[in-house]
């Protein structure tokens, strides 16, 4: 069956887009406080996105 | 093996109706309700020749293809070197040959075996090269051990070499003075970069034993992310087998150096009750295997698609064959290529980065139950 598997596909990505919209809008406001703290705040989102990104492609290759 | 058809075939049919004038053979409405075999249009052809480009693009092969010239009489002439085929067939033994008789779906004759080149993969055969296909078409044949020098171990062969090359001389030169010279100018920045961004700040003061290890994956994983972004470059972190190999290595790294703290978090969470304890030991055994699973999802993954989506807009080009295509797509193609350009390096650095997180907690000292006394 081809259409489900799209179908999950095309959740996977919104959850992932809303996952890591919410981590960079978060990293965004943090750095817009504290520009002091902007490269520690940008490598814990890279690490954050990096990690939702895992699962959203694992998730990927299982509907492939 | 990766059905992008679908993507493509979006995009295929929101362009479909601006772009209709081209259409030549629209197939006339079919009745409400039946579905029609429509026979292949120009377009719908175009299609399956690009995806079967990406599918090829993607997978490691036996010998190196530069281009394929299709000649007007519809024969195909490969251009391109053959690479070393070795084997190892447990009635057989060890064979050496070139790729290149492997040619033209020929079947190999060597001490006494039969052996044929299906989908990449080497098969035993018959006299007459006969594949037994089971209702999957996998091939039911059985294989044979692979040692070969395939397009990615001499991609990886040519990148260890250059890396020895380069931080080689960047050593000896550091022998004689503390002033980068040539190509370390370069390199300088990015290897403080990993000591005093990665490694310090993630592992802590133990973190000088694990240097080798992370300047040497974030080089190794940049430079082949790099060339497989330059003409004739080979997908190299885009195969799974090569990020799997990668985390493992940091797996083992990080089993074999952790110290009393990292098993007990592990097996006996201290500070909790005894049932959560008994709850968050098959988690924490699974998250063992987890993390460097994950590392080798992502970089596998985040390569893959690169490619393919570079490679999908350039195939677009051929799809549309009209002058709006033939400008918007390489623009395009030439944005996203920037975009991969940026990801062949934050994905190197995430690995790094998280490899360095793995070792962290390695080596965690805890303090946190002498506070509570």
């Amino acid at each position: 069956m081809e259409m489900p598997k799209i179908i999950g596909a095309g959740l996977v990505v919104i959850g992932t887009g809303i996952g890591i919209g919410k981590i960079g809008a978060a990293a965004l406001e943090g750095m817009a406080r504290q520009p002091e703290q902007a490269g520690k705040l940008q490598t814990a989102m890279l690490i954050a996105a990096a990690l939702v990104e895992g699962v959203a492609f694992a998730a990927l290759f299982a509907v492939n | 093996m990766l059905k992008r058809v679908v993507l493509v075939l979006g995009f295929l049919s929101t362009f479909s109706t601006a772009f209709a004038q081209h259409e030549t053979a629209v197939a006339t409405a079919p009745e409400h309700g039946t579905e029609v075999a429509a026979p292949l249009s120009e377009k719908e052809k175009s299609l399956e020749e690009v995806n079967a480009f990406k599918q090829h693009h993607i997978l490691d092969s036996h010998s190196f293809n530069i281009m394929v010239e299709k000649k007007a009489d519809g024969t195909e002439k490969h251009w391109g070197f053959p690479l070393p085929v070795i084997f190892y067939d447990k009635a057989n033994g060890l064979h050496t040959m070139m790729s290149s008789a492997f040619d033209h779906d020929q079947v190999v004759e060597s001490k006494g075996g039969h052996y044929k080149l299906f989908h990449e993969k080497i098969l035993k055969t018959d006299a007459n090269g006969t594949i037994n296909l089971d209702e999957h078409h996998h091939a039911t044949n059985e294989k044979v051990l692979d040692f070969s020098i395939t397009k990615s171990v001499l991609m990886i062969i040519v990148t260890a070499l250059l890396m020895l090359w380069i931080f080689g001389s960047m050593a000896r030169n550091y022998k004689k003075s503390l002033v980068p010279t040539g190509v370390g100018k370069i390199f300088e920045p990015l290897i403080l970069f990993i000591r005093d961004d990665i490694a310090k700040p993630n592992i802590g003061p133990k973190y000088k034993k694990y240097m080798g290890y992370l300047l040497t994956v974030f080089f190794f994983i940049l430079f082949l992310n790099i060339f497989g972004l330059m003409p004739f470059g080979i997908n190299v972190t885009g195969n799974i087998a090569i990020t799997f190999a990668l985390a493992l290595i940091t797996f083992i790294i990080t089993q074999f150096t952790a110290n009393k703290n990292y098993w007990q978090h592990i097996f006996w969470m201290p500070g909790v009750p005894v049932p959560m304890k008994l709850i968050m030991l098959p988690i924490e055994l699974l998250g063992l295997f987890i993390k460097p699973f994950s590392l080798l999802i992502r970089l596998f993954a985040n390569m893959s698609a690169g490619h393919l989506i570079v490679m999908s807009l350039i195939g677009l080009i051929y799809v549309f064959k009209n002058v709006i295509a033939g400008v918007a797509f390489p623009f395009l193609t030439f944005v996203l290529y920037l975009l991969e350009v940026l990801v062949a390096f934050l994905q190197a650095y995430i690995f790094t980065m998280l490899s360095a997180v793995y070792f962290g907690m390695a080596n965690e000292e805890h303090h946190h139950e002498e506070a509570h006394h």
